[in-house]
Order: C-alpha cells, then sequence, then structure tokens
C-alpha cells in the first residue's frame, strides 16, 4: 500500500465520526462537492426554464396575461402582463443562469469534481479544502445572483453580454442594483471557477494513478482537464472587464463611457476575449461524457482515440483568435472581420473530426439504447446542427444580414441548450456511481422522446424566424410589418416550448424517486473500463480501497484479448502483453 | 427555408444571398449524409445476441479524408466571402446622396444636407424615423449614436451596421426599387428597444424631387 493509500485509509476511518455538518454541507470529498454542485445546477435549471416559458408566452401573444403570474407585484408585472423592462430582464437573466449556474455548475462543477479523481484512480482531490470553498463561494454567487430579482429596479436588463455603454451607465436601463448585483455575482463566481480550475488541473497533473499516462486518461477527464485550464486564462479577462463595469458605474471612470473618453467597444473585445473560450468551456465537457458514454454503450473503442484528444487541445488554442466574429458588425475594422472569420473556419475543422470520429466508433459496434446512450446520440444530433448553422455566421456577408436574429438563436441554442443533452446523458450515466442507486430506464426513455422532438420542434423553427429577419431581444413582434408573416412560427415554437417543458417532469420525477429508492446499483452496471466503476457504488470518502494500477487505455471495448466484451483499465491480463493503446 | 428571406432590393443583397443559398446547400448536404450515416450504424448496429463489436481504435487514412475535405470547404468558404465582404464594408462606391442617422434611445434622427448639399448649415433638416432616397443613386449614411449602442438594420437591404456612441460610422447602399421598407434596431438599447424603427423610403427620382420641394426648406 503505498503511503498515500494509507493516508486515504486513515482519512475513510476519520469519516465515520463526521456530523450531518461535515459529511452533507461542509464536506470536503469531492464526491458530496460534485454532488451539491449538481443540485445547485438543476434548482438553477427549474428557474432558467421557467423564465424562458415566460418570454415564449411574451413572443407568442405578446402583452398579453401570463396564466398564474398574476401575483407578481407592479412594476414587474402589471396582472400577469409583461412591461419590456421585465422581459429585458427575463432574458438576461435566463441566459446568465443557464450559462453561470446550470450548464458551469453541473458539467464543470459537478462531474468535473465528482469524475476527476475517480476517473485517475485518485482519493480525493489536491486541495479538498479549496474545493468546499469553490462550491461555498459559487453559492453565494448564485444567491446573490438570484437576490437582483428583489431589489428595486429588478434585475440586470442589458443581455447577458451587458455591452456597454448600455450596462455602463443606470440610466440607461434605469436598472441601479440589479446591474451591480450581477457584476459582482459573476466576480464571485469567477473566484469560486478559479479555485475549482486551479484544483482540476493540480489533480491531473499530479494524482493520476500508476500507470494512468496521459494518453490513457479517458476523453472525458481529457475534457475536464483542457476546460480547466480554459477557464483558468479565460476568467481573470471576465474579472477585470467586470471590475472595470462597476467602477464606470459606482465610482464615475469612463473605461467604456465615450463621453469622458472610453471606448464601448473594449467592453466587446474583453468580454468575447473571455465568452470565446467560455462556450468551449461549456462545450468541451459535453464532448467528453459523449465520447465515454457512445464507446461504452456501443462496446467499441473510441474512434480516434489521439484525434479525439487532439481536436480538443486544438479547439482550446484556436478559442482564443475568434472572438471577433461575434463582432462583424460591431463599427470593428473589416480587415479584422476578414481575419476572423479566417480563424472561425479553422476552429470548425477539429469539431467536424469529432463529428466524424463519433460516428466511426457507431460503425460496426453493439449498440445498447439505453438513456444515457439516447441522450448522448441527441447531443451529437444537436452539435451537427448547431455546428452546421455556425458556418453561415461564420461567413461575414451572410453575417451581416443574420447577425441579432433568430438565427443566431438557434445555433447557440441548438449548441449550448444542446449541452442538456449530454447533461442528462451523464446523470443516467453516472447517477449509480453517485448515488448507489438506478434510475427508471422506461422513464429515462419516455424523457428522451419527448425531449429529443420537442427542443427540435422549439429551436429549429426559430431559423425559419432569422431568414425572414426576426430580431433577437424584442417583446413585441407584432410592433413590426415585415414580421407579422412568422407569427405563426412563434405560436409553434411557444407550444413546443411549453410541452418540451412539462416533458422534463418526466427527468424531475425519476431523479427524485430514484434519489428515495434503497441502494440497488452494482459497482460497474454498465459494464465499463474506467476505473471510477471498479469502486463501490458509491465510493466511500478515499474512493478506492488501494489505489488502483493501470494497464491500459479506458477503451478496451469487445477486445480480442478476453472473452468479455469490456477490458477494464486496471485489470491484468496474465500472459497479455501491454498495449499499445 | 430561405423562401422566407424578405425581399431583396439592393444592389449587393444578390451577392449575400448567393453565398446564404451556397451554405445552405453545403451544410444541407452535410447534414442529410451525416444524419443518414448515424440512423443506418444505429440500425444496422443495434446489439443483437451472438454479434461481437468490431475491435478498432481508428482510420488514420479515413480520418486524414475528413479532416481535409472540411477544411477545403471552410477555406473556400472563406475566400469566397472575402470580396463581397469588403465591397459592403470597406469599399464604398462615391455617394449620390448623403444622409446623418443618429440613433437615441429610442429614435433614429435623421438630417439632410438640405439645398445647399452641406451638413452643419442653416439649411439642414431633420426628422425623426423617415429616410427618403432616390432608387439606382449610391446613398452613404453617417451613423452615429447618442447614447447606447445600436444597430441600424435594413432587412430589405441586406444591410446591418451597429451604431456605437463617440464613432462615426459610414455605410453606403443602393436600393433598385423603390418602396417603403422597414429599418429597426437590431441591437438591445434599453426597455423601449422593442418597437424603436424607422422607415426607409426609396423613392423615383420624381416623388424624391417632390419629397424635397415640400419638405426642404427653400433655397
Amino acid at each position: 500500500m503505498t503511503e498515500s493509500a494509507t493516508a486515504h485509509a486513515a482519512h475513510a476511518e476519520a469519516h465515520h465520526e463526521l456530523g450531518f455538518v461535515r459529511k452533507y454541507l461542509f464536506s470536503t470529498d469531492h464526491k458530496m462537492i460534485g454532488r451539491q454542485f449538481l443540485f445547485l445546477g438543476l434548482f438553477m435549471l427549474i428557474i432558467g426554464g421557467l423564465l424562458a416559458m415566460m418570454m415564449r408566452w411574451e413572443l407568442a401573444w405578446p402583452e398579453t396575461n401570463i396564466p398564474l403570474m398574476g401575483w407578481v407585484p407592479e412594476p414587474y408585472m402589471y396582472g400577469g402582463i409583461l412591461p419590456p423592462q421585465t422581459y429585458n430582464a427575463f432574458f438576461t437573466m435566463h441566459a446568465t443562469i443557464m450559462i453561470f449556474f446550470v450548464v458551469m455548475p453541473i458539467m464543470v462543477g459537478g462531474f468535473g469534481n465528482f469524475l476527476i479523481p475517480l476517473m485517475i484512480g485518485a482519493g480525493d482531490m489536491a486541495f479538498p479544502k479549496l474545493n468546499m470553498l469553490s462550491f461555498w463561494v459559487g453559492l453565494v454567487s448564485g444567491i446573490v445572483m438570484l437576490s437582483s430579482f428583489f431589489v428595486p429596479g429588478g434585475p440586470a436588463a442589458g443581455g447577458w453580454t451587458s455591452y456597454a455603454p448600455l450596462s455602463a451607465q443606470a440610466s440607461f436601463t434605469g436598472v441601479e442594483w440589479g446591474q451591480h448585483l450581477w457584476i459582482i455575482s459573476l466576480i464571485i463566481l469567477g473566484i469560486s471557477s478559479l479555485m475549482g480550475s486551479i484544483n482540476y488541473i493540480t489533480t491531473v497533473v499530479n494524482m493520476r494513478a500508476p500507470g494512468m499516462t496521459y494518453f490513457r486518461m479517458p476523453l472525458t477527464i481529457w475534457s475536464l482537464f483542457i476546460t480547466a485550464i480554459l477557464l483558468l486564462l479565460a476568467l481573470p479577462v471576465l474579472t477585470a472587464a467586470l471590475a472595470m463595469l462597476l467602477f464606470d458605474r459606482m465610482f464615475g471612470t469612463s473605461f467604456f463611457l465615450p463621453a469622458g473618453g472610453g471606448e464601448p467597444l473594449l467592453w466587446q473585445h474583453l468580454f468575447w476575449f473571455f465568452g470565446h473560450p467560455e462556450v468551449y468551456v461549456l462545450v468541451l465537457p459535453a464532448m467528453g461524457v459523449t465520447s465515454d458514454i457512445l464507446s461504452t454503450l456501443s462496446r467499441k473503442p473510441i474512434f480516434g482515440y489521439h484525434a479525439m484528444a487532439f481536436s480538443m487541445i486544438a479547439i482550446a488554442f484556436l478559442s482564443w483568435v475568434v472572438w471577433g466574429h461575434h463582432m462583424f458588425v460591431s463599427g470593428m475594422n473589416p480587415l479584422l472581420g476578414t481575419a476572423f472569420m479566417m480563424s472561425t473556419m479553422v476552429i470548425a475543422i477539429p469539431s467536424a473530426i469529432k463529428t466524424f470520429n463519433w460516428l466511426g466508433t457507431l460503425w460496426g459496434g453493439s449498440i445498447r439504447f439505453t438513456a444515457p446512450m439516447l441522450f448522448a446520440l441527441g447531443f451529437v444530433s444537436n452539435f451537427v446542427i448547431g455546428g452546421l448553422s455556425g458556418i453561415f455566421m461564420a461567413a461575414t456577408p451572410v453575417d451581416i444580414f443574420i447577425h441579432d436574429t433568430y438565427y443566431i438563436v438557434a445555433h447557440f441554442h441548438y449548441v449550448v441548450a444542446g449541452i442538456i443533452f449530454a447533461l442528462f446523458a451523464a446523470v443516467y450515466y453516472w447517477f449509480p456511481k453517485m448515488f448507489g442507486k438506478k434510475m427508471s430506464e422506461p422513464l429515462g426513455k419516455i424523457h428522451f422522446i419527448l425531449t429529443y422532438i420537442f427542443f427540435n420542434l422549439t429551436f429549429f423553427p426559430m431559423h425559419i424566424l432569422g431568414v425572414g429577419g426576426h430580431m433577437r431581444r424584442i417583446y413585441n413582434p407584432t410592433q413590426y410589418e415585415f414580421l407579422q408573416p412568422l407569427q405563426g412560427i412563434n405560436h409553434f415554437i411557444t407550444i413546443s416550448a411549453f410541452i418540451l417543458g412539462v416533458s422534463q417532469l418526466f427527468f424531475l420525477y425519476n431523479f427524485i424517486a430514484s434519489l428515495a429508492k434503497k441502494r440497488d446499483a452494482e459497482r460497474n452496471p454498465w459494464h465499463a473500463n474506467s476505473l471510477e466503476w471498479s469502486a463501490e457504488s458509491p465510493p466511500p470518502h478515499g474512493n478506492y480501497e488501494t489505489t488502483p494500477v493501470v494497464y491500459r487505455g479506458a477503451y478496451e471495448y469487445s477486445s480480442p484479448e478476453v472473452a468479455e466484451d469490456w477490458l477494464p483499465q486496471n485489470r491484468q491480463v496474465s500472459g497479455g502483453v501491454a498495449r499499445a493503446h | 427555408m430561405l423562401s422566407w428571406l424578405p425581399e431583396d432590393v439592393s444592389t449587393f443583397g444578390g451577392e449575400i444571398d448567393r453565398l446564404f443559398y451556397a451554405i445552405y446547400y453545403i451544410t444541407g448536404v452535410a447534414l442529410v449524409v451525416v444524419t443518414a450515416l448515424m440512423i443506418i450504424f444505429l440500425i444496422a448496429y443495434r446489439r443483437r445476441e451472438g454479434r461481437r463489436a468490431t475491435y478498432t481504435h481508428g482510420n488514420t487514412a479515413l480520418e486524414i479524408t475528413w479532416t481535409v475535405i472540411p477544411a477545403i470547404v471552410f477555406i473556400g468558404l472563406s475566400f469566397a466571402s472575402v470580396s463581397t465582404w469588403g465591397k459592403i464594408k470597406a469599399h464604398a462606391p462615391p455617394p449620390e446622396a448623403v444622409v446623418q442617422v443618429t440613433a437615441k434611445q429610442f429614435n433614429w434622427e435623421v438630417v439632410y444636407p438640405g439645398p445647399d448639399g452641406k451638413f452643419g448649415t442653416e439649411d439642414d433638416f431633420q426628422v425623426d424615423n423617415d429616410i427618403h432616397v432616390p432608387v439606382k443613386k449610391v446613398v452613404h449614411v453617417q451613423l452615429k449614436s447618442k447614447d447606447v449602442i445600436h444597430s441600424f438594420f435594413l432587412p430589405n437591404l441586406r444591410l446591418k451596421q451597429d451604431a456605437v456612441p463617440g464613432k462615426d460610422i459610414l455605410v453606403w447602399f443602393e436600393a433598385v426599387k423603390p418602396g417603403k421598407y422597414e429599418l429597426p434596431c437590431a441591437e438591445l438599447c434599453g426597455f423601449g428597444h422593442s418597437g424603436m424603427k424607422g422607415w426607409l423610403y426609396v423613392d423615383s427620382p420624381e416623388d424624391y424631387a417632390k419629397w424635397q420641394q415640400a419638405t426642404w426648406p427653400a433655397k
């Protein structure tokens, strides 16, 4: 037994004496912190989703009473009727919550925390206390963000991109403290993410089990590792920009205010210099878990493992030089537009490689259509559409027309809301390991079928709205003559969105009912290869009885070396020679 | 889907639409091929008793192929975009009519040079939200903003440009068909963003002269 394993065993014994507070609230166990992030994210998903439902009502039936919302006091609503100010606040908060408090906490905070030590064979994170602090600081950030709903003037209403000068001076939006709190909340969240990312990087670099070389790591770990590096480098840029914005608002500086010599476009450059890597922070973990789930449930090695890892590394590098594609019509020098178009077209190549490799993984497989597999396939399907629609806006002349229309809204929902499919796949797949219980498969399948159909019926028609010129962030489309013929599509989208929303009750029920069950999950219900499946379900504090030794990569499915169709990373095959892969 | 595009009445809109169609067909083919392969694989390689999955880690030749083909297509599309982009945003032809448009919460303030053809003189004529231009003439719009960022969007002319406070941005177009075209603001600019709109009147030479006579101050 190695020294660290001994330490872990001692730690595990001490664990039995921990009280409720140390075990469930201020836990330093990466698995508990991962669950806390998951619960936080799912709670915020409900709020973000309800905001979307109210926005969809407004777009379909502008300025009519939203059912059940009559209780909201004036001036935020008028007997259930949304005023434009509240509508602006809702889409600002919808995006902010979904990006920063749903996808990031669940994919990076939740699964990142839960999976990194388990999948690399470590007992915990490198800095368990820092990890605990990361969650609690993140929670404070979430509370600050939600508290902005209750201050005079309501929450921030300048869009999640908070373009200056609109966001830089309270008189432009009429929102004083709402926007202050938005800025403060995201600065706090940045601190939380920094602590998390330092921890992830250190853990992956230093705490891999013996034999776990970088190129034996599952792609989930590769994706989280690269994500952590992107976060570490991108967040300080956002934090700096937010601090400047707060100074402009509160202390009379003029970083972004032209009246005092400031430059509004500076905000956009800083925001998107953070914002584009941020998009990959959101999507890389989804790509990682999708790769692992597709391979495991096709019983086939991932196709082109090295290409998959290197394409993520390529995406990480290129993500720093594409931010200008958000700014083609911003007034930036048109020559820069051409340069950013080129870099954007180049970053599409590794994304295409990943898609083809996923198809290659399915080819010749023995595919199990379980709930996690269906959701992973759903992610691929959405990513294909979201990736292809991105090419339209990468082409600068076409972007002139579709910029700031629903075409963009359609595109980023296929990518970012599409991540929800990978998120659900990950929940269904790792739920037995996280909680020692299995979720219901039939309910999971119903959830998938409804979600897949109504996701597409909600977001695909938005492309048509965009082609028709329908601007995003407008409160009432019937104010425009040229949008009149498109209003029927708005009705269709809204009804689809409501059904999509209601379909999530299948998940909510399944999740809660499964949590309430007795423990029934075996160690390795999917017959998967990666290390976490060799631990108990759920793993005890310290994870492994003895530190596992790794002999191969995570994708030896249907290997001719063994009779079963899986070959765990830590199983020593007698007489077998270690393979290159 | 592209039949939903608003009618195009500009000289450069056709180039944008052609590029739009080209990408539409290329991505359409890619979508159909990828989706078809996925469905075929899902059916053909579903789990069946007694059949073991193929044990393979990849195929270098195949992987190079599907890296190189998208690369060629993407780079080709970039080059196809460059000249149209430059024409619209960088190389404006000399103006035959000039108008200043200043965005403010929540109106387009339109200033015409008046009979002397110069801005900043007494005969300048100002009106909110109505832009009159002659048909088949190169029009320069000097775009400014008084407060926040707005976006000058003419769907029928395939034209969009943000108006940025502190910046003076030149926009040009040439409309080929007389008519009345909507001019919405496309960038969130505050609580009155929705509904911030104006009209572009593309007038025949006779109508344009008539409008000038009726509204501009006399010489």
